[in-house]
């Protein structure tokens, strides 16, 4: 794809001058990396309090950033043709590596998600997932009438049930139901009938009941535990009560950074990861978080305009679908400390301690860059 | 529905995803707003609830038991301290597999199916979470040792150490002080919670029992910051608890020994009092236990055995063991009829035949040395004789003189059917038969050979050890009476110890305190007077005492010999031998200590009982170490 280095041209989207500034010039987009090393900054700092104070994990986290920041601007330069082009390839490949799983995987925890490669790193193919269906959908209804036609809706669904069920086999429901969310996100944005939308919000009521007997026993409770956290206070419930706990009493402004108890105290599980909500929460209250969710939506805000602004369908369905896939994230692992969604393990976006979470996000982050940096230069 | 090849509507496709983007970015803001919406309502609606769990969290108050009271007896040394043991204790919070752990427990340092039974009940009857619950007790060190190595296994396993009661004297003075026992389902009903809060003992017997309070000391606590896994983080506040007060005994614990030893290995029961104040200075009796064993919970199978002796171990002879007082009454019949002039020291009857028979009666009441051959009897007999050769045949005819309700109304004068001691919660109050008690208990009236057998204390009169040796100590105190009492010193004797105090014996003239002291003297002094002549302890303990000593022996029956039957020791069982009873004081001039001694199935009181009070006195007033001086109050 060509691209002209010209000072002064229309914009795309309405129609105004613009200037070609320097992040455009090496196909970065200055808001985002912006927000983003925001975010991360903020989330170093709750994150530095959550470990006590140590220096090593916060170190060890600001390379996983470093690492995937890098990933961000490589995946930035490469063309959106070639993610166009590379999707049904690395679909394919992403299903023969989640079979592989199912086979050869590594458990941890009682679930089977890694494969282990000898001599290079771990690796879950599930995360790979993640940026592979909506690559895969919008690639599919790139060169397809819009809004799609019943058949594509049919093969598009079947593609999505291909990966969740055999992520939801490893058994990893979260991971599974948010890659299922992904793919209907990309049906929504080409434009699916209402019709379909409320009909599978109806069947997914009625089937909800059977699911219930599909469902693993621990899911079961941690299901039961979100209705009524009392009924196993020290056990499963435990970790609901004592969140809740640490965010309520932050109160507006928070006990003060490093201050937390319920954290600090070791009373606030997962504190470091899927639970650094809490911890934000009770050191530096309703503000603190408030601050968070606002940098989170100028972020998500960036990702719809320039989803918005993207000139073609690949590039509008991979953008929308990368940015409020971000904020299903963000929104689940809220909800899911704050006790209104059950416990599954969704990680707080760039602020959780974890590597291969973060990679995958910078990772999608550069290709909305890389989206908004190439288009071809029209009116 | 719509052709395939139909071409793409650029227009209309970016119109659909706008319009569908804003609409997604708009339930987003939404969606975010609800978030918003929570935190608001958890952060700043119902922050008070959760600041109050969140301090309720981190700040638990834990309880500081208090040191329990020392007891000493009246010499200072240590009868009941308390000493370091070690526990193993699990959290089960902190363990992740708990028949895991307990079975690696098991092959550490053994757990039977009882212990682990019992653990886990203390397991369920736990306060809150995070509280550390015993597995075993007193681990030796060997144990502790096992377990600490592998330690970095057993996550929630711990060593702690606590202060638990320990009797230095094992069995020597258990049933003299009583015992700690640990706290049972049933005493946690009616306990309160909070003052044993961290206290897992209770006195169950004795001087133990009476004084817990007093003993117990009060409960203190501590604030502090803990973790979720309940370690200490920092200490708040703290309120410290205040140990029990010590308590001195009037016990002496050389004579307790002494008082042992000279039981031997026999069944019997000794108590020693000092007559000046009431104070018990020995209360043995045998068999006893260590009562170390109940402190930390004995097993069932040694509570069984002990519990199912033919030869009663727990049992307390001295306070609860009842028994016919047999010939030991005699000096309070003698009194008792002085006091109601219904004989003299002059008086004197004829014991010929050795036996006596109540008017328009065939029956027969026997003297001791009665003989089928007719060659029993005393002879003459007068009072002073009556008590050194102990005649029946006297004190037959003097009780019938009497009648039962002066001999009951003035032998209760000395305690005989009341439970006079305060601070032994264990001790009973004997009988001392009435008409009243006759017609109330058996619907009979009383007969005139019921009277008989009172005089030389058979029939239906019980006493225990104890308040056999308060009368003898009201008769040395020529009838100043005292309450028997374990407690010298350290805290008020109860009010109890007012109450309980006896009129003083004031109806008796000195002459007659003389005569009964002469006369108790010749029972162990009067010798080689030839036969039928010697005080029946003579022989055995009076050749060569170096003090002078009152006593009287007794025997109490077992069982009953039929009419017409001689006593034949062969022809019994050894249990069905007669106890042996001696009661005596010293020195008789001015006394420092009433005794009453009882060898179970013993046979005669002289021969058997005598040797040893004789002991034990002369331990009290010649070995002493402490000098009798050191014995007033």
């Amino acid at each position: 794809m060509s691209q002209d280095f010209v000072r002064r041209m229309p914009s795309a989207g309405f129609g105004q001058t613009r200037t070609v500034g320097l992040g455009e010039k090496f196909h970065l987009d200055i808001p985002i990396i912006l927000l983003l090393l925001m975010i991360c900054a903020y989330g170093l700092l709750i994150l530095y309090s959550a470990v006590g104070q140590q220096t090593a994990p916060v170190v060890n986290q600001l390379i996983k950033i470093g690492v995937a920041f890098g990933v961000m601007i490589v995946m930035a330069q490469i063309s959106p043709i070639f993610y166009l082009r590379i999707a049904p390839w690395l679909f394919v490949a992403g299903i023969l590596l989640l079979i592989a799983v199912l086979f050869v995987g590594t458990t941890v925890n009682g679930s089977q998600r890694w494969l282990r490669i000898p001599g290079l790193l771990n690796f879950q193919p599930s995360e790979l997932m993640k940026l592979v269906i909506p690559m895969m959908l919008a690639s599919y209804f790139h060169d397809r009438h819009l809004p799609p036609l019943r058949k594509h809706v049919f093969w598009a669904c079947v593609m999505i049930l291909i990966p969740v069920l055999l992520i939801a086999r490893q058994p990893d429901l979260g991971t599974s139901l948010l890659i299922g969310a992904s793919g209907l996100l990309v049906l929504l944005l080409a434009g699916i009938s209402w019709r379909y939308v409320f009909g599978a919000f109806i069947a997914g009521l009625m089937a909800a009941p059977a699911l219930w007997y599909v469902m693993r026993d621990y899911q079961r409770t941690r299901v039961m535990i979100l209705l009524d956290p009392e009924r196993d206070p020290l056990g499963a419930g435990w970790n609901i009560i004592q969140s809740k706990t640490a965010i309520g009493s932050g109160g507006l402004f928070g006990k003060g950074l490093f201050q937390g108890t319920q954290s600090h105290l070791d009373f606030l599980p997962e504190s470091q990861t899927d639970f650094i909500v809490a911890v934000l929460a009770e050191e530096l209250g309703l503000i603190g978080v408030t601050l968070l969710l606002v940098l989170y939506i100028l972020l998500v805000g960036r990702g719809v305009v320039i989803a918005i602004q993207a000139q073609d369908t690949f590039g509008r369905l991979l953008v929308g679908t990368i940015t409020f896939t971000f904020f299903v994230y963000v929104f689940v692992n809220v909800g899911m400390v704050s006790g209104i969604l059950p416990v599954v393990g969704v990680p707080l976006p760039l602020v959780s301690h974890g590597g291969t979470a973060i990679l995958t996000l910078f990772a999608g982050f550069g290709i909305i860059m890389s989206v908004h940096t190439h288009r071809r230069i029209t009116l | 529905m719509a052709e395939p090849l139909a071409l793409k509507d650029h227009t209309g496709e970016s119109r659909i995803f706008f319009d569908r983007v804003t609409l997604g970015f708009g339930l987003l803001l939404l969606l975010t707003l609800f978030l918003l919406a929570r935190m608001f309502y958890l952060q700043i609606i119902q922050h008070d609830l959760f600041a109050t769990l969140s301090d309720r969290n981190r700040i638990q108050v834990q309880s500081l038991p208090p040191i329990r009271g020392l007891i000493y007896d009246r010499n200072g040394e240590l009868i009941a301290d308390n000493i370091p043991t070690f526990q193993l204790t699990l959290t089960k919070e902190r363990v992740e597999d708990l028949d895991a752990t307990l079975s690696k427990l098991d092959e550490l340092v053994g757990l039977s199916d009882d212990e682990i039974e019992s653990f886990k009940k203390r397991l369920s009857r736990r306060q809150r979470p995070f509280e550390s619950v015993p597995v075993l007790y007193r681990l030796t060190p060997e144990e502790i040792a096992r377990v600490s190595v592998d330690s970095y296994a057993l996550p929630g396993v711990e060593i702690e150490a606590r202060l638990v009661r320990h009797y230095p004297n094992g069995e020597l003075m258990a049933h003299a002080i009583g015992s700690v026992r640990r706290i049972n389902e049933e005493d946690a009903k009616t306990l309160d919670s909070v003052a044993y809060s961290g206290t897992d003992h209770l006195g169950k017997l004795g001087v133990e029992k009476f004084y817990e309070k007093t003993l117990l000391g009060t409960v203190g606590y501590q604030q502090v910051e803990t973790d979720a896994r309940g370690r200490v983080m920092k200490v708040l506040d703290s309120v410290p608890p205040r140990p029990g007060q010590d308590l001195t005994l009037h016990v002496d614990v050389g004579l307790q020994r002494a008082a042992s030893e000279a039981l031997g290995d026999r069944r019997g029961t000794v108590v020693a009092l000092d007559p000046a104040t009431g104070g018990i200075l020995a209360l043995v009796s045998k068999p006893s236990y260590d009562p170390n064993l109940f402190v930390t919970g004995i097993d069932y199978q040694s509570y069984a055995e002990l519990r199912d002796s033919g030869d009663v171990p727990l049992f307390n002879r001295a306070l609860q063991g009842q028994y016919e007082p047999g010939s030991t009454l005699k000096p309070f019949i003698a009194l008792t009829g002085l006091m109601a002039g219904a004989t003299t020291p002059e008086f004197t009857i004829h014991d010929d035949p050795g036996w006596f028979k109540l008017p328009n009666n065939t029956r027969l009441y026997r003297d001791w040395n009665w003989k089928k051959d007719g060659r029993g009897g005393h002879g003459d007999v007068n009072l002073q004789k009556a008590i050194y050769r102990s005649c029946n045949v006297y004190f037959f005819d003097l009780a019938v003189k009497l009648g039962i309700d002066r001999v009951h109304e003035n032998l209760a004068l000395f305690g005989f059917g009341l439970n006079t001691a305060i601070d032994l919660p264990e001790a009973r109050s004997g009988l001392l038969p009435s008409r009243e008690w006759k017609r109330a208990t058996r619907g009979l009236p009383w007969y005139p050979g019921d009277t008989v057998n009172i005089g030389i204390g058979q029939g239906d009169m019980l006493v225990t050890p104890l308040q056999l040796a308060t009368a003898v100590a009201t008769l040395a105190n020529r009838g100043k009476t005292v309450v028997p009492r374990m407690l010298k010193s350290g805290v008020e004797l109860p009010q109890q110890a007012k109450t309980k105090q006896l009129d003083n014996v004031d109806q008796v003239s000195a002459e007659h305190w003389d005569l009964i002291f002469d006369s108790m003297g010749m029972v162990v002094h009067r010798g080689n007077m030839g036969f039928g002549e010697n005080g029946t302890a003579w022989a055995y303990i009076g050749r060569d005492i170096a003090y002078q000593m009152a006593g009287k022996s007794g025997t109490a029956q077992v069982v009953g010999i039929p009419q017409g039957e001689e006593y034949d020791e062969e022809e019994l069982t050894e249990r069905q031998r007669k106890h042996a009873w001696f009661v005596a004081f010293a020195p008789i001039e001015d006394p420092k200590i009433a005794l009453a001694v009882l060898v179970e199935n013993g046979g005669g009181g002289s021969a058997i009982a005598s040797p040893v009070a004789r002991k034990i006195l002369d331990y009290y007033l010649l070995e002493n170490r402490y000098k009798v001086a050191q014995a007033d109050d």
